[in-house]
């Protein structure tokens, strides 16, 4: 048995891991009769990712590109491939992944199962949109070959399906075409919520990628940097050597806590306002600003943290919104990590996908406890009565009826789950 | 001809062999020779490295790693296509120590696969080396093989063969126009030591590993240890009085 934890660090359970390494031997491996689940680099906070006690599938062995097309874009790999070696491979060849999480450390396989989303959710919709066909083996020996234009109905359970279908074990995504790893971004302090959806809807038809950074702790109503960037062809020019720092120890209480937080927000947004403006940015340090500070999930000290990701429609999403900033402001708790940014009009190819159209909140916050799981709840409510949801990719502690409100399609969904897979989520969320 | 650098893996789907291919096929057109003991898992290599350096030259050879004659002919046929830059000798098997003290048959397989097999593939490039008086032949022995432990003696008595051999053959090709390298890998990530990591060892990751490996290789250093801390970790174990030594438990 092995201690595993998910990105939150919020538990520390032995599991059974088996490394699926050679793809010819995938079926033998989760046909073992013990109930598992895939995990690939375990970048889900909570989890879903997770089967205490039980068994784990680690993928990142199944690491093989099996063909590209120049010409078309068309890229064949394995489920356990990372998106950092998809974007390395294809950008200095003119082409790249449609869209990408925050994070360039996650396996395509962990990125179809939750069906992540990038900045330009308006633009492309989510990563499910781009995969052409999914090869996935279920634990009863079958072979599941599916896509947008092959058994639509597979294709639609398992992108966005948590793991729970069966195990990917290859993928083909339509890549991109791009001039070069640069943007050109700019940055725009606003000074409210009304100000930031206003960027918001300006930015949506001239700007592909679109984010902000919200300050949840100055208490003046939702200042931020709204950020925005468009790929921009200029030529050649020296790309940025990575310098990777790593946090060394998990420090013995948060870094992140009542006390520090107030002059943290303070201090970024003020480094950050005086940065405002035009810039050209690396693509690496556009998407992945955290993916150089190695192990950046122990500041939150030995008890872990959760991320709380919500979307709430947009005709009630400033109040939403709003309302729960108010209640992070009393509760004193907050958050250095707070994202706020608008979902385009589209929905998902999955069944349980979480994007839709609306505004997403995420926010970090360090495990207090009982009064941390308090806070959740009052923002719970304000989620429940907009009609939103929870991202299921951050998810530790969602009740139950949230979960199944949320998800209107949960049912024809578990039609389509294996026997053979069971996760921590699973068994909290739909009672197997 | 054309002047692709050539190389040659020995063991070529061991993930630090595969790494080390990686990054030597990121940016230069090769003629890389991928040799496995079975040609589906090899052929999984290949077309990887296919993706990544479409404008390599990258072929397989399924072979037998344990009868002296075949390796010959192997080694043989590799050299007949034109000289080799850098060979790099992969191959090895991590065996449970209590069963090869069980089992003599386990024991020989282990001496075998990690000991002499990769002797005999190195012995026989080195001739065609030795010939052109070009290259650099990269044997992989290990920490394992600096002192041994009752923990894994066998193993590591095979390694510690490896590296008497290369440090004869660095004696041999001193001053001549071929490098032999020694790699010494510390405790690293690949499936190799998937059942450490269930203990809680903390493992290299092979990236890092297969960087080193290609980095030594590209100075053409005679040992390299890989990460670097091992040469200390490994001075002092080396020289630790029995007294001391035979009390610890590793
Ligand atoms: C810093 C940071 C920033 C992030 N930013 C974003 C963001 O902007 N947008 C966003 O959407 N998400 C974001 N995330 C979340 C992350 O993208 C997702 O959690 C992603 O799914 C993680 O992929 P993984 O490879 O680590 O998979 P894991 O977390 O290990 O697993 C995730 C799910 O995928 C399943 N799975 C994994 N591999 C397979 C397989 N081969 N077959 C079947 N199922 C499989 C698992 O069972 C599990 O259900 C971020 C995470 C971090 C740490
Ligand atoms: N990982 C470590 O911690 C560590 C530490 C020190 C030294 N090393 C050494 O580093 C080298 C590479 O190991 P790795 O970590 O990359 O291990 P790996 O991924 O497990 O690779 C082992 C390789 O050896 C081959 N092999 C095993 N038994 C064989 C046999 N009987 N006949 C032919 N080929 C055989 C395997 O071929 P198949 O794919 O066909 O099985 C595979 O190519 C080895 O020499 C190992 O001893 C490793």
């Amino acid at each position: 048995m092995r201690i595993v934890s998910s990105w939150g660090r919020l538990n520390a359970h032995p599991h059974h891991v088996i490394g699926l390494n050679d793809p010819t031997k995938v079926k033998s491996l989760v046909s073992g009769g013990h109930s598992g689940v895939a995990h690939g680099m375990g970048r889900s906070y909570g989890d879903v990712c997770l089967n205490p006690n039980g068994v784990l599938w680690f993928t990142t062995g199944l690491d093989h590109f099996i063909s590209f097309d120049d010409n078309t874009g068309r890229l064949v790999c394995e489920a356990g491939v990372l998106l950092r070696d998809i974007q390395r491979l294809a950008i200095p060849r003119g082409w790249i992944l449609p869209v990408t999480p925050g994070t360039q450390l996650v396996t395509v396989g962990g990125a179809i199962a939750n069906d992540v989303h990038g900045k330009n959710h308006h633009f492309l919709g989510s990563f499910g949109d781009h995969v052409q066909r999914i090869k996935l083996i279920r634990t009863d020996g079958e072979t599941i070959e599916c896509g947008p234009q092959l058994q639509l109905n597979w294709f639609a359970a398992t992108v966005g399906g948590l793991g729970l279908t069966g195990v990917i074990v290859e993928a083909e995504i339509q890549l991109r075409r791009i001039a070069g790893p640069w943007l050109d971004t700019e940055t725009v302090p606003y000074a409210n919520l009304d100000e930031f959806f206003r960027l918001a809807d300006d930015s949506e038809s001239g700007w592909e990628h679109t984010v902000s950074w919200i300050d949840c702790v100055s208490g003046n109503g939702g200042r931020g940097l709204f950020m925005r960037g468009n790929p921009t062809d200029i030529g050649q020019r020296m790309e940025p050597k990575s310098r990777k720092l790593a946090m060394p120890i998990v420090p013995p209480v948060s870094l992140v806590n009542r006390l520090s937080l107030r002059p943290f927000n303070a201090a970024y947004y003020n480094l950050k306002k005086s940065k405002k403006g035009r810039a050209i940015a690396h693509y690496e340090s556009f998407f992945y600003p955290l993916d150089n500070l190695l192990e950046w999930n122990r500041m939150y000290g030995p008890k872990g943290f959760f991320q709380y990701q919500s979307v709430v429609p947009r005709e009630v999403g400033q109040d939403a919104v709003q309302a729960m900033l108010k209640e992070i402001a009393r509760s004193g708790d907050g958050s250095f990590l707070a994202v706020l940014k608008t979902f385009g009009n589209r929905h998902p190819v999955g069944m349980m996908s979480f994007p839709q159209p609306g505004v997403t909140l995420a926010l970090d916050f360090p495990n207090n406890g009982e009064r941390t799981l308090k806070l959740f709840e009052s923002m719970d409510a304000i989620v429940r009565e907009a009609g939103g949801r929870i991202y299921l990719a951050k998810d530790a502690r969602m009740p139950r009826d949230l979960f199944e409100v949320g998800y209107p399609r949960l049912n024809e969904f578990l039609k389509y789950r294996d026997p053979g897979i069971s996760s921590g989520l699973s068994r909290r969320l739909m009672g197997g | 001809m054309n002047n692709k650098k050539r190389i040659v893996i020995i063991g070529a789907t061991s993930a630090m062999a595969e790494h080390c291919a990686r990054l030597w096929a990121q940016g230069q057109s090769l003629d890389l020779t991928l040799v496995g003991r079975d040609a589906v898992r090899t052929e999984r290599i290949a077309v990887d490295l296919r993706v990544r350096s479409p404008q390599s030259d990258i072929h397989i050879i399924q072979a037998d790693f344990i009868d002296p004659a075949n390796i010959q002919t192997t080694v043989d046929g590799i050299a007949m296509q034109g000289a080799v830059d850098i060979v790099l000798i992969a191959h090895g098997s991590l065996p449970e120590q209590t069963n090869c003290q069980n089992d003599l048959q386990m024991c020989s397989d282990a001496l075998e696969i990690n000991g002499i097999s990769p002797v005999l593939f190195a012995e026989a490039f080195a001739k065609h080396m030795a010939k052109a008086n070009h290259g650099t032949l990269v044997l992989i022995g290990s920490v394992a093989g600096d002192r041994g432990r009752k923990s894994n003696y066998i193993y590591g008595s095979a390694k510690g063969l490896v590296t008497r051999y290369a440090q004869g053959l660095q004696h041999r090709f001193s001053g001549t126009g071929v490098k032999v390298v020694l790699v010494k890998p510390g405790p690293t990530d690949t499936p190799m030591t998937a059942h450490l990591k269930t203990q809680g060892s903390k493992l290299a990751s092979v990236e890092e590993v297969a960087q080193s490996i290609v980095d030594a290789v590209e100075r053409g250093q005679l040992t390299v240890y890989a990460p670097k801390k091992w040469k200390l970790i490994m001075f002092i174990i080396q020289h630790l009085p029995n007294i001391i030594f035979h009390k610890l438990n590793i």
